[in-house]
């Protein structure tokens, strides 16, 4: 058999085709790095991924309505909410007899409380009909729709029943209804009544603040940024001292440090009294409200927003603007046409990291803050860790998530993630 | 910096109005926290023309001028407002003296180009003193808490006796009551043990995942590194609320079903979170150091035998340290100062010291608190050097000449 030497596929030593050689060499090669990141990616997916999809599913998971009055549900359904009548005595039964059981299994407090978040006062409902509804005895003590309504006069409304048809499904918007003050009804979503919508005010103060927040930034780390870019190397690497120590340094010795400088008997205050730029009965309150949010948060992420711009500053030629200058460009035309235009991809680096750090921040307002000056974050935590609600806490999450990865999406279009650099 | 511009002495109607205005700036001060800014005006303005006007006269002996204006300014605070105010005159008058001479005979044209027009020069100067007012903000909270952890009493502010160097006024209760004090001694063992701990995990992982993204092929490489720095990106209180709910479930998993003791449970949770948070900072500089790895070392290895192994540890090892321990100082910073995921997470047993700082903060109010954040703030200060340091050895190791 004669091989045509322009047609044949080139040959590796080991008499392979190259192609397949190759094809071999790069896979495996591929496997190696895949095995070297694998580790990582498990852990990261199982210690992180993980938690953050059981927060989603929180905010819509409703089991628990459903998992401990099956009955009553199923006896709901063919109820109509609207007609504005009381269910049918099939209900009542079917109701005491869930309560009896989940009296039993100590579950009849959590349901209770689950449904107090929609309307209140159904946790005391709850307790009350199960410490009578367990010395009921099935069929015996019929009809139960007098005798609940004895227990608590509630089960003669209409309202608790329709909140236990809402919310009887095992999955829920409502708790994201609730995020943005509204509520689930028969009728569909409603606003809240105007004395409790709060969050909306808290999301739209979480953005304003943030913005002002990256405003000042902007504003203070702008020269400092220019400084370090244009003095030699050794004088620079001195001042840079005094923008990373801050960043080095403790977020609560930061804090705690800005508690002590604004409060009212505080270092500032103390010096403006002294000086007697204030009177001593008119001592500024500069803590516990938005300044003293502001103040404390612009310090403490100013070093995320100079050290991207440095990084940009220091590639542009300072010969531009003297070019820019003989050729009769005034000294703020020199800036503004030719300098400042390339310093906007730094800007806006700086920019979206502050904004991002900065709508996510608990700490600092919970401590400087006061009543108003927290952000939603603070709100999360409430939910959480005091009031318990915890669906809720996790749909402003949510929420605040999708923002955030918008964020970081736009980042990573604009500056790329690989770039983000670290202590200058 | 050698100079730029040829100096010279610049007219006294120059000189005189410019001192004028800094004299009245002083005087507007120390009228108004007397209770007369008006009189304090004229007295500020009179004096330091009169002063200036002297010190211009007696110019060929600049030094022994200058010694006189400490000299009067010393003895007047000292009279006027004790030890306190004897420091903060030396300073004025070394200051004052020092800008008499620097208007007069020109040297502050010394520096700058010799074509810039006046208004130029004021700006370069007024941009100067914006941008040290800037860099005041950014450093003075952190400098006014480390006096302050001295304070003998326990208010949150400077004392009279402070003032007046009073050694009544200071004293180290404070720290000892942080060494001796249950609590915040537990807090700080319990940091001492988790933040090393997860620090090992992140640089253990994030270095072996490192080295496999920084390879020439890889699937996915863009979606991989996201997921991987996304501990980074998503805010603390989102992951926290996460943690929360997961953690708790397999914590009871732990706990009941493999009867784990609840204690070393609330460790691991805390430490398996705190190392998850601190991956994406040794990736990022892991990474980067492995930008300028030179692969061929690694071939040449291989060629003179070696397995892959043995020129992991001889070859790469060395040369990607810096950026390995570099990724391990905020790994382990990141976890020594989180206190929102730990909150969430962990028990009060796992009480690390950030919460109980936070705990300080937020109830009763403890001057406490300023002597751990001076031993913080020491102890930051600490890890910039080392930074600084292992930047320098990258660099020589690199080949190139540090900055």
């Amino acid at each position: 058999m004669s091989v045509n030497p322009a047609t044949a596929p080139l040959l590796s030593a080991d008499g392979m085709p190259l192609k397949k050689s190759l094809g071999r060499a790069l896979r495996r090669q591929k496997i190696r790095a895949l095995m070297l990141i694998a580790p990582l990616l498990l852990f990261v997916f199982v210690a992180f991924i993980m938690p953050i999809v059981s927060m989603l599913f929180r905010s819509v998971e409703n089991d628990i309505v459903a998992d401990t009055l099956p009955q009553t549900v199923l006896e709901l359904q063919s109820w109509d909410a609207e007609l504005g009548e009381l269910p049918p005595e099939v209900v009542y039964a079917a109701l005491a007899s869930d309560i009896k059981i989940a009296a039993k299994a100590r579950k009849h407090t959590k349901v209770g409380l689950r449904l107090n978040y929609e309307q209140s006062g159904v946790a005391s409902l709850f307790k009350k009909t199960a410490r009578k509804a367990k010395k009921w005895d099935g069929d015996a003590d019929a009809p139960f729709k007098e005798k609940l309504i004895e227990v608590h006069k509630s089960w003669g409304e209409i309202e608790i029943w329709q909140t236990l048809k809402v919310h009887s499904s095992n999955y829920t918007s409502g708790y994201f209804l609730n995020a943005i003050d509204m509520r689930k009804t028969v009728s569909g979503p409603e606003f809240q009544p105007e004395e409790k919508q709060v969050l909306i005010l808290l999301f739209k103060r979480t953005l304003v603040m943030s913005l002002i927040i990256m405003g000042t930034c902007i504003l203070l780390g702008y020269p400092v940024a220019w400084l370090l870019a244009n003095l030699p190397a050794r004088q620079a690497n001195l001042l840079m001292i005094l923008v990373l120590l801050p960043f080095w340094t403790s977020l609560l010795v930061r804090t705690s440090a800005w508690k002590v400088m604004l409060q009212q008997q505080g270092v500032i205050n103390d010096l403006l009294v002294q000086l007697g730029l204030v009177a001593d009965s008119a001592r500024l309150v500069m803590i516990n409200n938005e300044t003293g949010t502001i103040v404390a948060m612009t310090h403490i992420l100013l070093p995320f927003m100079i050290l991207p711009m440095y990084s940009v500053m220091q590639t542009i030629p300072p010969t531009y603007l003297r070019a820019a200058k003989s050729l009769g460009a005034t000294n703020w035309t020199a800036f503004w046409r030719v300098y400042f235009p390339q310093t906007v991809p730094g800007i806006g680096a700086g920019s979206i990291l502050v904004f991002i750090l900065a709508i996510g921040y608990y700490i600092t307002p919970e401590i400087v803050g006061g009543s108003k000056g927290v952000f939603i974050s603070n709100r999360i935590a409430y939910s959480i860790l005091k009031s318990l609600n915890w669906g809720l806490g996790a749909a402003l999450a949510s929420i605040l998530l999708v923002a955030v990865l918008v964020l970081y999406w736009t980042y990573d279009k604009i500056v790329g993630i690989d770039n983000v650099k670290l202590g200058g | 910096m050698a100079a730029l511009t040829v100096i010279s002495r610049k007219p006294l109607s120059f000189v005189l109005p410019s001192m004028g205005l800094l004299g009245a700036v002083f005087g507007i001060l120390m009228g108004m926290s007397l209770g007369n800014a008006g009189l304090g005006i004229v007295i500020g303005i009179i004096t330091s023309v009169g002063f200036s006007y002297f010190s211009v006269l007696g110019a060929a002996k600049e030094k022994l001028v200058r010694f006189s204006l400490v000299f009067l300014a010393l003895v007047a605070g000292y009279f006027s407002f004790g030890l306190a105010g004897m420091i903060a005159g030396g300073l004025w008058g070394w200051f004052y003296g020092w800008f008499v001479f620097w208007l007069f005979e020109g040297r502050y044209r010394a520096r700058v180009h010799s074509y810039l027009t006046s208004g130029q020069v004021l700006w370069h100067f007024t941009f100067r003193v914006i941008c040290g007012v800037v860099f005041t903000y950014l450093i003075a909270p952190i400098i006014v808490v480390i006096p302050l952890s001295f304070n003998a009493q326990d208010f949150f502010t400077f004392t009279p006796e402070m003032l007046n160097f009073d050694p009544a006024g200071y004293s180290l209760k404070h720290y000892h009551d942080f060494f001796y004090n249950n609590e915040w001694q537990r807090s700080f063992k319990n940091s001492l043990i988790i933040a090393p701990i997860a620090t090992v995990i992140s640089v253990t992982l994030g270095t072996l995942a490192a080295i496999g993204l920084s390879q020439s092929h890889v699937p996915f490489k863009r979606l991989i590194t996201a997921l991987l720095i996304s501990p980074m990106i998503v805010p603390l209180i989102i992951s926290a609320t996460g943690m929360f709910f997961f953690y708790a479930t397999v914590g009871n998993f732990l706990e009941n079903s493999l009867g784990i003791d609840k204690n070393l449970v609330g460790y691991v949770k805390v430490i398996l979170a705190h190392s998850v948070l601190g991956i994406p900072f040794v990736i990022i500089t892991v990474t980067a150091t492995l930008v300028g790895f030179d692969n061929s070392l690694t071939r040449a290895s291989a060629n003179m035998g070696a397995g892959p192994v043995k020129t992991f540890f001889k070859v790469q090892m060395p040369l990607i340290m810096p950026g390995v321990v570099a990724g391990g100082l905020f790994a382990f910073i990141t976890s020594f100062d989180e206190v929102v995921v730990i909150m969430f997470v962990g028990s009060s047993k796992q009480k690390t010291l950030p919460w109980q700082m936070f705990i300080g903060l937020k109830e009763q109010i403890s001057p406490t608190i300023l002597a751990v954040a001076t031993i913080l703030v020491c102890m930051s200060i600490a890890l910039l050097v080392t930074l600084e340091l292992l930047r320098r050895r990258s660099e020589r190791l690199r080949g190139l000449s540090p900055t």
